[in-house]
């Protein structure tokens, strides 16, 4: 289309309380004194830019947005510099507001409980330790782009019967859809076409041949009224499966080891007692949440007091809730065994993530693993980490070395 | 003498978040979108009090009534 804008470039915020964006480098770099001044200035604030966004700072006031899906529609669920036409069945049911979201909800939940996750438990952690040997001699390695990247990579290829080896592919249109995407429509359009013609290919190879993989599993499901899902439903919910899939987990698995890179008694502590990795994996989610969501302000309400004006967008941030101390005591500190946790770093209300016991599987799995065979490391004083910046927080380059330190 | 306690799940509140399950094994069960519930008519068996607690204490849902009876 030749009416798309051109990505534009954002200025510097001088002003988080009036002005936020998070998708300023320095939102993307520490993300937490920032979300502290906010919440000290209201339980919700404004931002001019994104055509009008609000962002709820306390843990409460998120938990009335997310409750509340008559003034909040889920249609639109990444904050943007445009807003254009929303297509129907974009990812349902991330993006369906009830009364369609339930049904299309309960066709996904059954493959992803937590008894299907151990199922595929024993793969995972063949797949660790297959990455693990492929750096362990070197002495070093990033750990996000050879560890933590293909750990829900393969889990969520392998889920979906797609090749593991087209990772490159998958994570080449997360990156456009979820980070260049907020700025430049094009690319985002460009990545969700061809994700279409991706899984339709798919789709029509199963058409005479069919597998036991989730692109069976939709294309065989039936709606309320035992019709066959509309082929546009199918690759939605497929297209969701992929990008939910593989960034997120990603994010908390390389945050997780970049908080044990630097704090030797949370390491030391987890591996002398690795059945408490568990209850680390709730903290490390709850300090390190990595996934952001939106909603838009359909109609006119208040939130914590605060007046919403529909045609806003809402930046749902779950991990800046998650550091509410309100709701947290010592919110902005890792307590590794924290006994009360009620985060919400997988949603809350009835857009729960759908995968959350297979991020759950996978963190328990890659630690639990990493741990046992790399007790020792720290982060590489040569190298940077960086950070994915917007919808999704992980590190994106993780350089440690491996073993103790001479 | 101690108290019984009886748990149980609000099954318009529980978003299938699983934490009850993974903290309370005994005391709670899940249906097949993972959606929680008591197990049984949710009598805590002594010695499975914090346990009850805890799983109150990690839902994020507040889906989850502990009653001392």
């Amino acid at each position: 289309m030749s009416d798309v804008s051109q990505p534009t470039a954002h200025p510097p915020v001088t002003d988080w309380i009036n002005d936020f964006d998070h998708t300023d480098p320095q939102w993307t770099d520490d993300p937490f004194p920032i979300w502290e001044e906010l919440r000290a200035a209201s339980p919700v604030v404004h931002t001019e830019r994104f055509l009008g966004c609000y962002m709820p700072t306390t843990y409460e006031a998120v938990r009335e947005i997310a409750n509340d899906t008559e003034h909040f529609s889920s249609r639109r669920i990444i904050v943007r510099d445009v807003r254009p036409e929303v297509a129907r069945n974009a990812a349902p049911p991330i993006t369906s507001d009830p009364p369609v979201h339930k049904p299309a909800k309960q066709l996904l939940l059954p493959p992803f409980t937590p008894d299907a996750m151990k199922k595929l438990e024993p793969r995972m952690r063949a797949i660790c330790n297959e990455l693990i040997d492929g750096f362990i001699a070197d002495g070093k390695v990033d750990a996000a782009a050879q560890y933590g990247k293909y750990i829900p990579v393969q889990a969520i290829a392998h889920m979906l019967g797609i090749p593991e080896s087209d990772s490159d592919l998958f994570i080449n249109w997360i990156h456009m859809i979820l980070e260049l995407g907020i700025k430049d429509e094009n690319k985002l359009l460009q990545a969700v076409q061809e994700m279409s013609a991706y899984f339709r290919a798919h789709i029509e190879e199963r058409r005479s041949k069919p597998t036991d993989d989730l692109i069976s599993y939709l294309m065989n499901a039936k709606d309320k009224e035992g019709q066959p899902l509309e082929e546009s439903h199918v690759l939605g919910s497929l297209r969701l499966l992929l990008i939910a899939g593989i960034d997120t987990t990603w994010s908390a698995i390389g945050s997780s080891l970049w908080h044990l890179a630097r704090t030797p008694a949370d390491r030391e502590r987890l591996i002398a007692e690795p059945g408490l990795i568990p209850i680390a994996v709730e903290e490390l989610l709850r300090a390190y949440s990595p996934v952001t969501m939106a909603r838009e302000v359909v109609k006119e309400t208040t939130v914590s007091g605060c007046p919403v004006k529909a045609g806003n967008m809402v930046l749902l941030s779950f991990p800046a809730a998650n550091r509410d101390p309100k709701m947290f005591p010592d919110a902005d500190k890792v307590v590794i065994d924290r006994r009360e946790n009620r985060h919400a770093a997988f949603g809350l209300g009835i857009h729960r993530c759908v995968g959350s016991n297979l991020a759950r599987m996978e963190m328990q799995v890659a630690l639990e693993e990493w741990l046992k065979r790399i007790p020792d490391f720290r982060l590489d004083p040569a190298g940077t980490v960086t950070w994915s910046q917007g919808t999704v927080r992980g590190p994106r380059q993780l350089p440690f070395l491996l073993g103790k330190a001479m | 003498m101690a108290e019984r306690l009886r748990v149980h799940v609000d099954p318009d509140k529980c978003q299938g978040h699983a934490r009850c399950k993974a903290l309370a094994p005994e005391l709670f069960e899940l249906d097949e979108y993972g959606n929680a519930h008591e197990a049984g008519d949710g009598t805590v068996p002594p010695g499975l009090e914090d346990k009850a607690w805890l799983a109150k204490s990690n839902c994020p849902e507040i889906a989850i009534d502990v009653i001392e009876e």
